[in-house]
């Protein structure tokens, strides 16, 4: 069981309030990613969830047990560091298995659970090495398995992927999400990056300015955003806003299209008109910079090879089904 | 050619280097000389570099003039004793700076540096006072306790950037796994200072054991350690070369023997926050 409920959980460092005021329900078996860019505390909440962190106001529920007094490993929580936090000293097998040393378990279990992990993890090879001796992903590997071993009720991750080359975080990611679901237990995953969020996420909760802006599956955030912030942050590449008179026709103070929901058509078709600046042609997709006068830069995608340059007069049409609208405090206009 | 131009230039920096060491080293290896000759070889022009007549005798007649072993002994107490107090009291300062600083943990560590910037001579007189009055002159306790403030900065900032190393993350990892206090620094925290603790131990040991301007203001000869023990040498009455030589190799024998085993430690202990 690994069922994470947040009332009201608060922080403050002195007068500054990180968090203010965050409930949310994580479901046993799911995982949940913290996103937000930085300085939104997604950090900090985790660190309140790990009890590294106490809380100023709220309670934070595990299993239904309120934690908030209760010190960071008798939660039954386990964390994965950005650092990895390997400890130096100490071989892949010494460290993967120093929480089970400490929480008194005999010698030969700790050897089966440290193997069997070690295993999961292809590790096996590496448990008698000291992590210097260990590629980057490795000793991510060996942070993992530190945290599985305990079998504990939820893994808490804080940007572990943030180390390692664009590659090999495409790789990780994929094990990761693998792992979790083979084991079935709750994690809670801290990132930056929002496309890290959209593709290993069941849910998303979008953190900005120590406020939960939104919470909710990856497709649900992006095609029903609850407000400017998070139509900004989840999609890539992002959301175009227009104001002013479209936005108006619309009834509202600013509409927002995503770029891949824009129809390119060559000048002289409907849409807002404008001259492209950059033209970025990827083979799988062109994206295209366009400077449409009062309207500003807007972005469009296209599926596929668009044989458009620089310079180029086009058209957008926007698909009328898929443009947002946001009142003047930018919450999102529904119906 | 790329390759070639490279394996010359490493054989040019080799070359240096050795060179280099060599004119560091030189006068120690001329005062090991000169200790084996007579007094008039010693200073005789051209001087001869090995062929000589080897002699012991100026190792004679200094253990005879003077008692090397009890300079030596005051030199291990007054060296080892202003360590390790030093030691016992920046472990604390240097580890809660380290790991709760405040808005003031740079200033107090920068004015304690500064402390060092003064030339000691500056305070010579009133120290020179103060322990007259206190009847510390000429006592070990008095030197242990001088050359202890003395490196006391020192020793702060090399254990502070020791310190300051270890990864608050690790510590925090160590938390989550469960560790009490008490275990945290049992296996993770000592383990990990130790290299750090060892080349602060051993380079403040060189520094007191070196230290010649309080050890030969403060004291004349019952306190007196090695560096008072060389000074004898130069007198009024003459300097005799050969004398002083042997004097000088035997109060640095011992530290030169310990940083030959130690010079990993020392090495990293001299570049203290340079190297991640």
């Amino acid at each position: 069981m690994g069922q994470i409920t947040l009332q009201g959980v608060q922080k403050s460092f002195g007068p500054v309030h990180i968090i203010k005021g965050a409930d949310l329900e994580i479901a046993d078996g799911s995982f949940v990613v913290f996103v937000g860019p930085s300085g939104c505390g997604k950090t900090t909440l985790l660190r309140l969830i790990a009890g590294l962190e106490d809380v100023s106001g709220g309670k934070i529920l595990i299993d239904g047990k309120n934690v908030v007094d209760t010190p960071p490993a008798k939660r039954g929580l386990s964390m994965v560091f950005q650092s990895y936090a390997l400890y130096p000293h100490m071989s892949v097998r010494g460290n993967i298995g120093f929480g089970l040393k400490m929480a008194g378990l005999p010698k030969d279990e700790i050897n089966r659970k440290v193997e069997a992990a070690a295993a999961t993890l292809n590790l096996t090879p590496y448990l008698d090495r000291k992590p210097r001796e260990l590629s980057g992903g490795q000793r991510q590997r060996v942070a993992i398995g530190r945290a599985i071993v305990r079998e504990p009720k939820a893994f808490l991750f804080d940007e572990p992927l943030s180390n390692l080359d664009a590659a090999l975080r495409v790789q990780m990611r994929i094990e990761v999400t693998r792992l979790q679901k083979q084991l079935g237990t709750t994690a809670i995953y801290v990132t930056h990056d929002q496309v890290e969020a959209m593709t290993m996420a069941d849910k998303i909760v979008v953190l900005n300015g120590g406020k939960i802006e939104q919470y909710g599956s990856p497709l649900e955030l992006y095609e029903r955003p609850a407000n400017l912030f998070v139509a900004g942050f989840i999609g890539s590449p992002r959301m175009n806003f227009v104001t002013g008179e479209p936005a108006l026709q619309k009834g509202a103070a600013t509409i927002g299209v995503r770029p891949e929901h824009l129809k390119i058509e060559r000048d002289g078709g409907g849409g807002w008109q404008g001259t492209i600046a950059v033209a970025e042609h990827l083979g799988s997709d062109t994206f295209l910079y366009v400077d449409a006068g009062a309207l500003g830069m807007l972005t469009a995608r296209y599926i596929g090879e668009l044989s458009l340059h620089a310079g180029d007069r086009v058209s957008l049409m926007p698909d009328p089904a898929r443009i947002h609208r946001f009142d003047e405090s930018g919450n999102a206009l529904r119906g | 050619m790329a390759r070639m131009a490279t394996t010359r230039r490493v054989m040019i920096s080799t070359a240096a280097a050795w060179l280099f060491g060599f004119l560091i080293f030189f006068p120690i290896l001329w005062m090991g000389l000169a200790s084996f000759k007579t007094e008039l070889e010693a200073f005789a022009i051209p001087p001869s570099f090995l062929f000589f007549h080897w002699t012991t005798e100026n190792y004679a007649t200094v253990q005879e003039r003077s008692d090397y072993l009890h300079h030596a002994m005051n030199s291990i107490i007054i060296a080892g004793g202003s360590t390790l107090i030093a030691l016992l009291i920046a472990i604390p300062a240097a580890w809660s700076m380290a790991f709760s600083p405040t808005k003031r943990t740079k200033d107090i560590l920068l004015w304690m540096l500064s402390t060092k910037m003064m030339p000691p001579v500056g305070v010579l007189v009133p120290i020179y006072l103060i322990y007259k009055s206190l009847g510390l002159l000429d006592s070990r306790i008095g030197l242990v306790f001088i050359l202890c403030l003395g490196n006391l900065p020192i020793v702060i900032w090399m254990l502070f950037t020791y310190f300051k190393e270890i990864p608050r993350d690790i510590l925090e990892a160590a938390r989550m796994d469960g560790a009490t206090i008490g275990r945290e620094l049992v296996y993770v925290l000592t383990p990990m200072a130790i290299p750090g603790l060892a080349s602060t131990l051993l380079l403040n040991l060189i520094l007191a054991w070196n230290e010649a301007f309080w050890t030969l203001n403060l004291s004349t000869s019952s306190a007196a350690p090695l560096t008072t023990f060389i000074a004898s040498y130069s007198s009024p009455e003459g300097l005799f070369w050969a004398k002083l030589s042997a004097a000088s190799t035997l109060a640095i024998a011992p530290i030169l023997v310990l940083g030959w085993f130690s010079q990993k430690q020392l090495v990293r202990g001299l570049t203290f926050g340079a190297v991640k």
